[in-house]
């Protein structure tokens, strides 16, 4: 039998406890800010896998605009503003649009997606992601013929996130996609995770999931989106070539230069997480594999 | 001072407080409040702790000097013995939860990753310090021999301070730090060398034997 996480504690009984605790515990105004999505539909795109716990997804988290420990964006992003939140599509594209919050929260029905989610460190989720294709934010452009990939920008506030200082990475972070994967049906604008909007941690109010390559490639909180001509710098590969190059497809036999990638450790799963062996594209290679066929994945990491 | 320094009280006080973290170590995993990801932070917290203990016991010699307070050479070797304790939590944590006894892939590791290839030799050259840490082999070795041969400490810490430095992506605050305080570390005991050299500084030359030799 196989057991789903609803199965075990119903969804709105720890959210009440955690909410009471939450509370009782620290200040009112540090009560969580997340709210509930309704008409969600439920994906074909997600794994049958057992989701990882809320609160591990939303306080193990990688934002070095909100410090480099992965236990810090939890705290330190408790504040973080995210409304009212715009977001630019520019770039090669006919006209140049501005989004608000509310008008991309419908421009698409939401969907709940359980993805399997691998960190370049070695460790992996399941995410319950709330969202839509990122397709759907694209197409309210008309891209030129000149528009060959899709570069983002995170929000970038030096005030807001004062821990990005010790960081040492270029802000504002930047992430960049080929034209063909930003639209392909698997790529997901996340705005939710576990049926509610995002925690600022995990990247409020939206954020990219691309579950096939490395999770730094789904770059958080959005406010730029440029169609462009050449390949866009991205932050990583800016800052150690060697290690991140502009693909970041998950891959087993391409190892990163302080660790294999051939096995990760399934967070959550027993008192250590389980140790399994990680697969091409996340395990997504039926429907992304064909997106690679004339590239060599090994100088294209 | 002298008596306090001198009492075998004290020298279990000190041991305990030097268990803490290990005390703690062990609550969290009872509680299971290891985070996220537990193999992640015991790594780093051993890690951590092998490098700080490193380092507190190399600041045992010139604060003998500093502080003149000359007793302090009895709690060297437990440092340091307990530097080794943390490094071998931390070398066990890698081999049995992370790599899980799979040889080949540790191997790979050692030989491939140069962040793994320092970490493993800060810890090959701690083992032989630690088993000629007693008195009896001050004495097969001869107090020179000895002291030469623990002066392998320091490369055992640079190494590991090398280890740390490889390994962080972006953020090198930590690793920086314990750099910087190896290397006053270094130059103190550099300059203590020189001046010892021409006349005698008995406050910063060690015991010899060791004050504890009864253990």
């Amino acid at each position: 039998m196989h057991l789903r996480h609803s199965d075990v504690t119903p969804k709105e009984t720890y959210l009440n406890r955690r909410r009471f605790l939450t509370a009782a515990l620290a200040s009112p105004f540090a009560a969580r800010a997340e709210t509930r999505l309704t008409g969600i539909v439920k994906s074909p795109f997600s794994t049958t896998e057992t989701p990882t716990a809320y609160e591990a997804v939303t306080s193990y988290n990688n934002y070095y605009e909100f410090g480099t420990g992965k236990d810090e964006p939890v705290k330190l992003a408790r504040n973080y503003h995210t409304s009212p939140w715009t977001v630019s599509l520019e770039g090669e594209v006919v006209k140049p649009k501005m989004l608000d919050l509310d008008e991309v929260m419908k421009l698409a029905p939401l969907e709940e997606r359980i993805y399997r989610h691998r960190c370049v460190e070695g460790w992996s989720f399941v995410i319950p992601w709330v969202g839509f294709p990122l397709s759907a934010l694209l197409k309210q452009v008309e891209p030129t013929s000149k528009a060959k990939y899709v570069a983002f920008q995170s929000y970038y506030d030096p005030k807001q996130m004062l821990s990005s200082r010790q960081a040492h990475i270029q802000f504002p972070y930047v992430e960049g996609l080929r034209l063909d994967e930003a639209m392909h049906p698997l790529t997901l604008l996340s705005v939710g995770v576990y049926g509610e909007t995002l925690p600022p941690q995990n990247g409020a109010p939206f954020r990219l999931t691309v579950p096939w390559k490395y999770g730094f490639k789904s770059i958080k909180s959005i406010v730029k989106v440029r169609f462009v001509e050449k390949q866009p710098p991205t932050t990583w590969n800016m800052e150690w070539p060697e290690a991140y190059g502009f693909y970041c497809n998950v891959n087993p036999a391409v190892d990163h230069p302080t660790h294999s990638q051939a096995t990760e450790v399934r967070l959550g799963v027993g008192r250590f997480g389980q140790k399994i062996k990680t697969q091409l594209f996340n395990g997504y290679g039926d429907q992304v594999a064909s997106l690679y066929t004339v590239m060599d994945l090994r100088k294209n990491y | 001072m002298r008596k306090f320094w001198l009492s075998g009280w004290t020298k279990a006080l000190v041991c305990l407080l030097c268990l803490v973290p290990f005390l703690n170590l062990s609550w969290r995993f009872y509680q299971n409040k290891l985070t996220a990801n537990p193999i992640e932070f015991i790594t780093h917290y051993t890690g951590d702790w092998t490098i700080r203990f490193l380092l507190i016991t190399l600041a045992i010699t010139p604060l003998r000097g500093i502080l003149n307070q000359p007793q302090l050479i009895r709690f060297r070797r437990m440092l340091g013995l307990l530097a080794f304790f943390y490094a071998c939590l931390h070398f066990t944590t890698w081999i049995g939860l992370d790599k899980q006894f799979d040889t080949r892939e540790m191997w790979e590791d050692v030989i491939k990753r140069r962040f793994i290839t320092a970490g493993m030799t800060g810890l090959l050259l701690m083992a032989p310090l630690a088993v000629t840490s007693t008195a009896g082999w001050v004495r097969r070795l001869g107090y020179r021999r000895w002291q030469l041969l623990h002066r392998l400490v320091y490369i055992s810490a640079l190494a590991g301070v090398i280890h740390y430095y490889w390994l962080v992506k972006s953020d090198i605050r930590l690793p920086a730090m314990y750099a910087g305080i190896l290397a006053v570390q270094l130059l103190y005991r550099f300059g203590a060398g020189l001046i010892s050299g021409r006349k005698s500084v008995p406050a910063t030359r060690p015991l010899h034997p060791p004050a504890d030799a009864r253990g």
